[in-house]
């Protein structure tokens, strides 16, 4: 059996030239610029410096930051009490309601948004209010989703004990349903707030340009201005700020059990 | 306690009317007779015959469908290989794996695709069908290994060696005793790389060449202008999706009756 070892093997190549080495090469036009005819290349924090030391990147890059925590808190604000009240219907019931938040999914996400570009066209909504409601209808199954499946995990009889125990319905809920569906929870903000900070093509559909994110920014950088170097600066700090605030999630996570 | 049940009936409505409001929005406005996307004018297939007559808009949905279908074959014969080696392999070797595959999927979709945009460009191969293909490959292989690695933690190993003791060779003894019992992760595997391909966009908008659209891309590109075609588009997809989930549901459900029918006389 310890032949099949060696089916690995031609998959750590590929892995390596395939998924890390255009890693590496992210990092390294980040630190470099175009050199001159001698030196084809230069070893440079220039991208960096010309990033934090204009305030329009700041700007966007807290806009688009501010754009996924808040469709993020919109999605667990709605998503939860359906993904709780889907939990309380029948099983048979609870099957259909499933399938009906994952049917919208599987359709193309490009389609999906372009359906709401005519709905928008009636209204008089700003374009940040258009962007906001393209992304909350796109990520809001998730988190129903997640937090269903970790609510329909849960004990019923851990309820009934409450219940014995002197607890009535809101403070059963508060200190019973509520901290045992925080894992549910985390992984709705993992598979929200991450794609979230760095969409580009909602932005660009439903804010019709003028609604600028860290996502179309990379966008331009790469695809109209050419500058690849500073776009994969920008990337760079892009995929810093996802780590950063996934590690405190997660954190949080962690403390919550440990109480 | 009944009241309460109404209003959290009518939440549920309230939410699923969100779902599917711009899905029927675009089915009633796909037969609409003129160009506008606000004012239904009167019924017409006019779209729907545009469409069809479209030669680009044709193309995307036949690349979106052959690049999908070929990046979910390979990518689940190679996946499933993988995953069997790495269930042999050290603890080292499975880690470093994990952690490698774990770039592409926990990284946001745009960088994933740089990257791979600045890879084909420094190896100087030309973006087009094949650098798109190669990208899909590259990025469902690792669901399907994340999929297929439950189901091998499960196995009993003694059984694949019980079968090498009876005279299977290796070869033997992964295709009659070890894929048959992983077989529900290599199915999910692949449909999960089906619809991830299916889906794409970001990563196929940096890694196509001219000329070669997806349905992603393809609707991405006529979003300067109103298109009312890109509704019958969606239209199709649409009943497409609907079609295929009411077959898969109703088979199993049709061959459960019947083996029920079966067990009665």
């Amino acid at each position: 059996m310890k032949s099949f070892r060696r089916l690995v093997y031609p998959y750590l190549v590929w892995a390596g030239l395939l998924i890390v080495l255009p890693m590496l090469i992210i990092v390294f036009y980040a630190f470099s610029t175009e050199g001159n005819s001698v030196i084809p290349v230069l070893f440079s924090f220039e991208n960096f410096a010309r990033f934090f030391s204009d305030s329009i990147f700041m700007e966007v890059l807290l806009r688009s930051i501010k754009l996924a925590f808040i469709t993020t808190v919109v999605c667990i604000l709605l998503g939860y009490p359906a993904a709780y009240f889907i939990a309380r219907l029948n099983p048979d019931k609870q099957e259909i309601m499933v399938l009906l938040v994952t049917l919208p999914q599987l359709i193309n996400m490009l389609v999906r948004t372009y359906a709401w570009r005519g709905i928008l066209l009636n209204t008089s909504f700003s374009p940040e209010l258009k962007v906001y409601i393209g992304m909350v209808y796109n990520f809001l199954p998730f988190m129903i989703l997640q937090i269903y499946t970790s609510l329909s995990k849960m004990n019923p009889d851990l309820l009934t004990a409450a219940n014995d125990l002197g607890c009535d319905e809101k403070t059963a809920f508060l200190k019973v349903t509520l901290p045992l569906s925080v894992p549910g929870i985390i992984s709705g903000i993992t598979l929200v707030f991450l794609p979230a900070v760095s969409s580009f093509f909602i932005p660009k559909l439903l804010g019709g340009g003028s609604y600028v994110l860290v996502g179309n920014l990379i966008e331009n950088y790469f695809v109209t201005t050419g500058d690849w170097n500073f776009g994969s600066a920008v990337s760079l700090i892009m995929t810093i700020v996802i780590l950063v605030s996934m590690y405190f999630t997660k954190k949080f996570d962690y403390d919550k059990e440990a109480i | 306690m009944k009241k309460k049940t109404v209003y959290e009936k009518i939440y549920l409505l309230l939410i699923m009317a969100f779902f599917y409001l711009p899905i029927v929005y675009v089915i009633f406005f796909s037969f609409n007779a003129s160009r506008s996307l606000t004012n239904f004018t009167g019924f017409s297939l006019r779209w729907y015959q545009k469409m069809f007559k479209t030669r680009s808009m044709m193309e995307s949905i036949y690349y979106s469908t052959v690049i999908a279908v070929i990046a979910t074959l390979v990518s689940t014969v190679v996946g499933t290989i993988v995953a069997i080696g790495l269930s042999k392999s050290s603890k080292l070797i499975r880690t470093i794996v994990t952690q490698v595959n774990n770039l592409p999927m926990l990284n946001p979709d745009i960088v994933t695709a740089i990257g791979l945009m600045l890879l084909f460009s420094t190896m100087n191969i030309p973006t087009g069908f094949g650098t798109l293909l190669l990208a899909h490959i590259i990025f469902c292989i690792p669901y399907v290994i994340l999929s297929i690695m439950p189901k091998l933690r499960q196995l009993d190993d003694n059984i694949a060696e019980a079968a090498l003791d009876l005279g299977c060779t290796p070869f033997q003894a992964l295709y009659k005793v070890i894929i048959p019992q992983i077989k529900e992760g290599i199915v999910s595997g692949a449909l999960v790389a089906f619809t991830m391909s299916f889906d794409d966009f970001v990563i196929s908008y940096f890694t196509t060449g001219p000329g070669i659209n997806n349905i992603s891309t393809y609707v991405y590109s006529t979003t300067k202008r109103i298109n009312p075609s890109v509704n019958a588009l969606s239209t199709i997809i649409v009943a497409a999706i609907t079609i295929i989930l009411i077959i898969s549901n109703l088979v199993p459900l049709i061959r459960q009756k019947r083996s029920a029918h079966e067990e009665n006389y």
